[in-house]
């Protein structure tokens, strides 16, 4: 039996390696990225234009002190006061802000802004949700009912006011910058997280190998630990790519609200939308264009880059590519034949095309039980 | 179909298992299961019942033996085998091992225990954790009782048990995940997890009840060579006879609960005493046409375990049942609902007209059956009927064991009564002039002396 699976596994690459950790690892990466290079049609599209959309705006926020030509409190240069609502220009492409700001600038800045925020939430979120769920998955009893009535009321509340309360009693403590932002976004996206990986705690400790894990003499934080986590944690990251979307658009609402970041902490799309309401109606478009674009750009990016994740690694919304069953060339020409004599010399064509369509069709499914 | 192996070295570890010191002994051991029902019922505070899964087992282990736990689906082999190692936690009894008892520690003091008495259960795929590697996963008993100081002496321990259990070389699985192995390749793996961490016994759930049959013969012969190899004592469960034939030194049988016959392989196989043995053995398929025995299957199917029957579990099941095997109420409604299945509609119609409602037999434990006549007929009615039946049924070609346990059967006020004779629990005896314990009023002397004990030629 041994010998048989020798010669069948079918593993070429790691046969000959050794036990190396990088070999390890690169291992449990190309099992992660498979189904990745699996994609096909609109997934694919999806992974692609959002990952696009997304690297392109992670390098502008990396390199933004290279990218803006001002930073982004910046009024005057070298001297020059900044002209106040000024039109694109050469000095200033997409032109100046009300508070002399020079909009290319902002819009970089925010980019990093956008992607700071994001991130922290999404960390936050991630570590406290997922934390919680194993916790109360696993324990059950008191914490678990505790702890699901608390992230129920949380998830029923409109995500937007949430993270209002939140920021507005997290300013007064740690004062408005990005970390406050970053955390009254946390609590909106915390129950998400929670409820997947309580869910997926709860029916993997029914597992065998939980018992056998027991059976074995591991503590229960051992069983946690090596046993539920790597179960658990699967569905994590598409939620996490699902949230990042959203996350910035929650913080342009804070922003936009005047709840957010700053303007002299950082440059944040959401304010900066906010203030040039006024100009549009003076006619002043380029102030409301530009971070009203980066919003829309960023968001997309992320959610595409999530559904497509989402898509790909969620075996119930996951559909393989359906591969029809080629029939031979005679048979289907002889049912098309009688398909077309059945429905007579008179009938339209595609009366006659929808029933050689159908009778084809009923055609291959024996032939396809065959093949399998 | 395995067969025997027939090397000699099994054979003298047989011998030698019988002189066996104890390793295990469980005595009286029960598993209650309450049954929470739905949430409605939680709330109207209306448990729907227990299932007593083993429900007063006593058995030895001796050290080296490989004890069969055969049964069928649902009769506690499970139950038992997990109480065994401290997974579930026992309604009462004792398991004494190494002069403790295991049935009142604690699950903190049960940890270290653990070393010594693992599990294989019935799914290998479902016992190794998807996202482990082989190395992480067989290695982690050392792991967790701190057997090896390093990573290297882990590794050399891993593969030693690898090879151990013919996955070679080993070095190959190490870094395989469980979907990367065949059926009998992870059950090779979870085998090598069970016995790194040198353990004294291994209950092994159907170990192969869920591989291939190519692949079946080659995991009990490992088996077999784990127990001669380390000296290990195996109980292993299962609800083929065959596979017990060929792998086990001493078997006991389950129903419901309760062992019913314990021998050894050999006497149990020779001269099956216990009519659900004899039920068991008989769905073997036998080559040997000289030994074939007729295929009297039991009747009916295996009884709900929240509502056992009173007395002998395997009374409604036996057609060799006594008066005292433990007949009441609900055995009446179940024998003219057999019968029914053989009648003409017109008969059946008019017989159900005349007995009316029979829902109130229903009820576990009844002693005495009361019925009322239906639209089709008086009490007087009924009471011919069923005196017919009797007349007809209870000797004849095939005899209805029920009718034995009907002591009474008359009018009173308007109605047919029935009575049943008090029943009474087969305690699992030694018979006389041989190994074996039965557990069957037929086996016990101060009872089944009206009735001449049945042997296997006449059954
Ligand atoms: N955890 C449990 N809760 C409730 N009932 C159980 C539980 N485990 C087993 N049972 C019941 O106990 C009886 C015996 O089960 P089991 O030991 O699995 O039998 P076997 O292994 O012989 O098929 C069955 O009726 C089963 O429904
Ligand atoms: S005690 Fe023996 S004879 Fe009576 S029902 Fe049980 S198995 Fe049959
Ligand atoms: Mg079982």
């Amino acid at each position: 039996m041994t010998q048989t699976a020798l010669t069948s596994a079918p593993e070429p690459g790691s046969l000959p390696v050794g036990p190396t950790p990088a070999g390890k690892r690169f291992r449990g990466l190309r099992r992660f990225l498979a189904p990745i290079r699996q994609a096909h049609g609109m997934p694919k599209a999806m992974l692609w234009t959002g990952g696009i959309i997304t690297a392109l705006l992670a390098l502008t926020a990396i390199l933004a002190p290279l990218i803006a030509p001002y930073s982004f409190d910046a009024y005057q240069s070298g001297g020059h006061q900044f002209p106040k609502q000024g039109h694109p220009s050469g000095t200033h492409l997409f032109g100046t802000t009300v508070q002399n700001f020079d909009v290319l600038s902002r819009v970089v800045y925010g980019a990093r802004t956008a992607l700071e925020v994001m991130i922290l939430a999404v960390v936050f979120s991630l570590i406290l949700g997922v934390l919680l769920g194993l916790l109360a998955g696993y324990l059950g009893g008191w914490l678990d009912r505790i702890l699901v009535l608390v992230m129920d009321a949380l998830f029923a509340f409109p995500y937007l006011l949430l993270a209002i309360v939140a920021g507005f009693m997290l300013s007064g403590i740690i004062g408005g910058g990005v970390v406050t932002a970053a955390l009254s976004i946390t609590i909106v996206y915390i129950p998400q997280y929670f409820r997947v990986v309580r869910s997926s705690a709860l029916s993997a400790r029914e597992q065998v190998y939980v018992e056998a894990a027991r059976a074995m003499g591991a503590k229960p934080s051992t069983i946690v630990r090596k046993y539920l986590f790597g179960n658990v944690i699967q569905s994590v990251p598409v939620i996490a790519t699902m949230n990042a979307g959203d996350a910035i658009s929650t913080l342009a609402g804070l922003g936009f609200l005047g709840l957010g970041i700053q303007p002299t902490e950082a440059a944040e799309w959401g304010y900066d939308l906010q203030r040039a309401i006024d100009d549009v109606n003076s006619g002043m478009w380029w102030t409301a264009l530009y971070p009203g674009l980066a919003i829309v750009l960023a968001i997309l990016g992320f959610t595409l880059l999530g559904e497509g994740l989402n898509d790909v690694y969620n075996p119930t919304i996951r559909r393989r590519r359906i591969i029809r069953a080629v029939l031979p060339v005679p048979t289907a020409r002889k049912r098309l034949h009688e398909a077309a004599g059945n429905g007579g010399g008179t009938g339209s064509t595609t009366g006659d095309n929808g029933k050689a369509g159908t009778t084809s069709e009923t055609g291959t499914t024996p032939e396809e039980g065959d093949g399998q | 179909m395995p067969t025997k192996p027939d090397t000699a070295a099994a054979s003298t570890a047989r011998d030698g298992a019988e002189a066996g010191e104890p390793l295990i002994e469980i005595e009286d051991l029960k598993v209650h299961f309450g049954l929470g029902g739905g949430g409605l019922s939680r709330l109207t505070g209306r448990g729907a019942g227990t299932v007593k899964a083993v429900d007063g087992v006593d058995l030895t282990l001796r050290k080296g033996e490989v004890l069969g736990l055969v049964g069928e689906s649902g009769s506690g082999k499970t139950t038992l085998g997990r109480t065994l190692l401290g997974l579930n936690r026992p309604t009462g009894g004792h398991i004494r091992y190494r002069g403790l008892d295991l049935a009142g520690l604690s699950e903190r003091r049960m940890r270290p225990m653990r070393r010594e008495l693992q599990m294989v259960f019935q799914d290998p795929h479902a016992s190794l954790n998807p996202v482990m590697d082989i190395r992480t996963a067989v290695g982690h008993p050392l792991e967790i009782h701190g057997l090896a100081a390093s990573e290297e002496e882990r590794d050399a321990k891993v593969v030693e048990a690898l090879e151990r259990v013919g996955l070679h070389p080993a070095e190959q699985f190490l870094d395989k995940y469980p979907s990367d192995l065949s059926g009998g390749q992870k059950q090779r793996a979870v085998l090598a997890r069970a016995i790194i961490a040198d353990p004294r016994l291994l209950v092994a759930d159907e170990p192969i009840s869920m591989l291939d049959m190519s692949v079946r013969a080659k995991i009990l012969q490992l088996m077999l060579d784990l127990r001669d190899d380390l000296g290990l004592t195996f109980v292993y469960v299962t609800h083929d006879l065959a596979s017990a034939k060929y792998f086990c030194d001493r078997i006991a049988i389950m129903y419901l609960g309760r062992i019913v016959e314990l021998g050894t392989t050999d006497e149990v196989f020779a001269e099956p005493r216990h009519p659900y043995t004899r039920a068991l053995l008989a769905a073997i398929p036998e080559p040997d046409p000289e030994r074939a025995v007729t295929r009297n299957l039991p009747r009916g199917e295996v009884p709900d375990a929240a509502r056992p029957p009173a007395g002998c579990s395997f009374h409604p099941r036996c057609a060799a049942a006594l008066s005292a095997c433990g007949w009441e109420a609900r055995d009446l409604r179940t024998y003219l609902e057999r019968r029914w299945l053989t009648l003409e509609p017109d008969d059946w119609a008019r017989e159900r007209d005349l007995l009316g409602d029979l829902t109130g037999l229903d009820t576990p434990g009844l002693l005495e059956a009361v019925l009322r006549p239906g639209r089709g007929g008086t009490a007087e009615d009924v009471l011919a009927l069923l005196e017919r039946l009797r007349e007809e049924d209870a000797d004849g070609e095939a005899p209805e064991p029920f009718w034995r346990g009907v002591t009474a059967l008359e009018l009173r006020d308007g109605a047919v009564r029935l009575a049943f004779a008090e029943p009474a629990d087969p305690r699992l005896l030694p018979v006389a002039g041989a190994g074996t314990t039965v557990a069957c009023h037929l086996h016990d002397p101060a009872r089944s002396a009206a009735v001449p004990p049945q042997t296997p030629a006449s059954a």
